[in-house]
């Protein structure tokens, strides 16, 4: 863990003496969108693979599907953030009700989950905006 | 190529003979149905067919079949308004349903018919219909409500129903929990002790068929320590109650330094149980493991993988299957068409599994267990496969068809309904083609 925090770091450190300095708002650069989304797959395999399934199509009626989900796609990565915190059940998707529950992964580190969610808005068929951890620590703080 | 070509050949000569021999024997009063000429996509064993009765009705899950023929099937989720249940009817004999109606404003999963009555299920109460001479619903408007006020949670929430031959119903009442956690389906969170979910689910309840307005007051628990059953049918050879359950989920993700990915997609072992009144099948104290071939201490409740349990309390399966494979259909053969091996013997619909991944996807199937004086003979074949239109299932998503309830014809034909879309499968037994 620690060293993945380093790689961050150190990653971020290269592009603030390389290139112009990120701010907040704007994209980062495709080789910390990929590490994040590599970083992301793996965690993905462990934490919610079982229910979303190898290929984000979820379970029909049972697990909500990631991949084509305009949800997961969109803007409002705090929606994104809060689900994965504090799990969901008994909520209607797009119409749909889900036969399962999601736990809450709250021991998750802000870099992880952002991470994961980086990695199933940019996989399968979904393409959209990386998440980054300070946007994850802005959520959890304000999150109970 | 050519020598089956040939072949090919001689079985239609022969077949067209022996069936125009077979019909000279009939009187011409009855038109024999033939399987569709790919068996509706199925494979099957040698000398069976099948044919799609209809198709595209809706989340069909359990269906029941009326002595004339006609077909009820019970539609799940939220339903438009009267189309909770589909009635199919076929007119001209050629076994394609052509008339279709619907009825009913709740969507659920059980039906059943029992002495001249309908009974359907949402996922909170039961209902009957009485029925004409004729099988047909007399008052689709205002059924009598015989049970309401069961528990729905979150998970499991379907009610299924089976009927003995003395006045009684058994409904499952699902656990709303994978293994009744302190925070559900959460990494390491230990067992609630003991579990509080069994007063109100977890178990099949026994009520009146002839009772209006029963809640939980009026019943009684009559087996506990299942999980969630939805397959489940009354033996009227044996006269008792047979189950399967849904074993638990997860074992890997909850418990990863116990259980690795392989061990998470073969164990626990999907049950039959035959049911006594009393019965605790041991949900969620205990687990069947179809490798040890024994009950183990579930790891919320102290288990470490290896530890059996002992407690007499629970009891042992009538047979185990592989991990996750959802039995959703349960139904004992007493019809006459198939050959004599499949009397009384129990088919089952294997829904699929999910919680095998990454491992391949199972299940997608109706399997045939063989009884011998009422047991199982210890092998189960697989009777009918190709649901799910894959050769491997990856991911739930691309299954095609799931393979949900399951009946029997007057005739003895065998009917499997799909809940993915609405496809109602009839399979024949077809003597001539042996
Ligand atoms: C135990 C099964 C399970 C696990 C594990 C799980 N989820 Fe879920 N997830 C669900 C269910 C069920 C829903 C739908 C819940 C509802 O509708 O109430 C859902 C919904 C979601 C949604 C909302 C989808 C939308 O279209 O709005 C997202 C995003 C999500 N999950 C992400 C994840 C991520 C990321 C992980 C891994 C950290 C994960 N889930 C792990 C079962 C699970």
């Amino acid at each position: 863990m620690k060293a993945i925090k380093y790689g961050v770091v150190t990653l971020t450190a290269f592009f603030l003496i390389n290139h112009q300095p990120i701010s907040a708002t704007e994209q980062p650069s495709p080789s910390t969108l990929k590490a994040s989304i590599g970083r992301g797959k793996e965690l993905y395999l462990l934490q919610c693979l079982a229910c979303h399934q190898v290929d984000g199509g979820g379970v029909p009626h049972l697990n909500a599907p990631l991949d084509g989900s305009a949800n997961v796609k969109g803007n409002n990565k705090a929606r994104l953030i809060k689900i994965v915190l504090n799990g969901l059940k008994g909520e209607e998707i797009e119409g749909e009700a889900y036969g399962n529950v999601m736990a809450p992964h709250k021991d998750l580190t802000d870099q992880q989950i952002a991470d994961i969610l980086t990695y199933v808005r940019n996989n399968w068929s979904n393409k959209a905006s990386q998440i980054t951890s300070a946007e994850v620590k802005a959520i959890r703080a304000k999150n109970k | 190529m050519r020598k089956i070509v040939s072949l090919c050949l001689a079985c239609i000569v022969l077949l067209s003979t022996t069936v125009l021999a077979a019909d000279s024997t009939h009187l011409n009063n009855q038109i024999t149905v033939k399987p569709d000429a790919d068996n509706a996509g199925l494979k099957l064993l040698p000398g069976f067919g099948a044919l799609k009765v209809a198709d595209n009705l809706g989340r069909t899950r359990h269906l029941v079949v009326n002595a004339q023929g006609d077909i009820y099937t019970k539609i799940m989720g939220r339903v438009a308004s009267e189309k909770g249940i589909v009635k199919l009817h076929d007119s001209n004999g050629d076994g394609k349903a052509d008339v279709i109606t619907s009825f009913g404003n709740y969507g659920g999963t059980g039906i059943a018919i029992k002495n001249g009555y309908l009974y359907a299920s949402s996922d909170e109460e039961v209902f009957r219909y009485k029925l004409d001479d004729k099988g047909a619903v007399l008052d689709t408007k205002q059924p009598e409500k015989i049970i309401t006020g069961l528990k729905k949670g979150n998970q499991h929430e379907t009610k299924s129903i089976a009927l003995d031959n003395d006045g009684n119903i058994y409904v499952n009442i699902g656990a709303y929990s994978n293994s009744c956690q302190i925070e559900d389906r959460t990494k390491g969170s230990l067992g609630k002790m003991p579990c509080p979910i069994l007063d109100s689910a977890g178990g099949i309840w026994q009520f009146k068929t002839s009772v209006l307005n029963q809640t939980y007051a009026q019943g009684e628990r009559y087996a506990t320590g299942l999980r969630n059953v939805v397959g489940l049918d009354w033996n009227s050879q044996l006269n008792q109650l047979f189950v399967m359950q849904h074993g638990r989920d997860q074992l890997h993700d909850l418990f990863p330094e116990l259980y690795d990915e392989r061990a998470n997609a073969e164990k626990p072992a999907e049950t039959m149980y035959a049911i006594k009144k009393g019965t605790n099948a041991g949900w969620p104290y205990v687990y069947y493991d179809p490798e040890l071939n024994k009950k183990m201490v579930a790891p919320e409740y102290g288990g470490d993988a290896k530890k059996e349990s002992t407690d007499p309390a629970f009891s042992n399966p009538t047979m185990a299957f592989p991990a996750h494979l959802a039995p959703n259909g349960l139904l004992f053969y007493t019809g006459n068409q198939f050959p004599e091996k499949y009397k009384n013997g129990a088919f089952i619909a294997f829904h699929g599994s999910w919680n095998r991944a990454p491992l391949p996807q199972a299940g997608y199937f109706v399997v045939f267990v063989p009884f011998e004086n009422g047991k199982p003979t210890g092998k189960w074949e697989v009777f009918a496969d190709g649901f799910s239109g894959m050769e491997v299932v990856t991911g739930t998503r691309g299954a095609a068809h799931r393979p949900c309830g399951l009946a029997q014809g007057p005739d003895g034909s065998l009917y499997v309904s799909d809940d993915v879309k609405g496809t109602i499968y009839r399979i024949v037994y077809n003597k001539e083609t042996k």
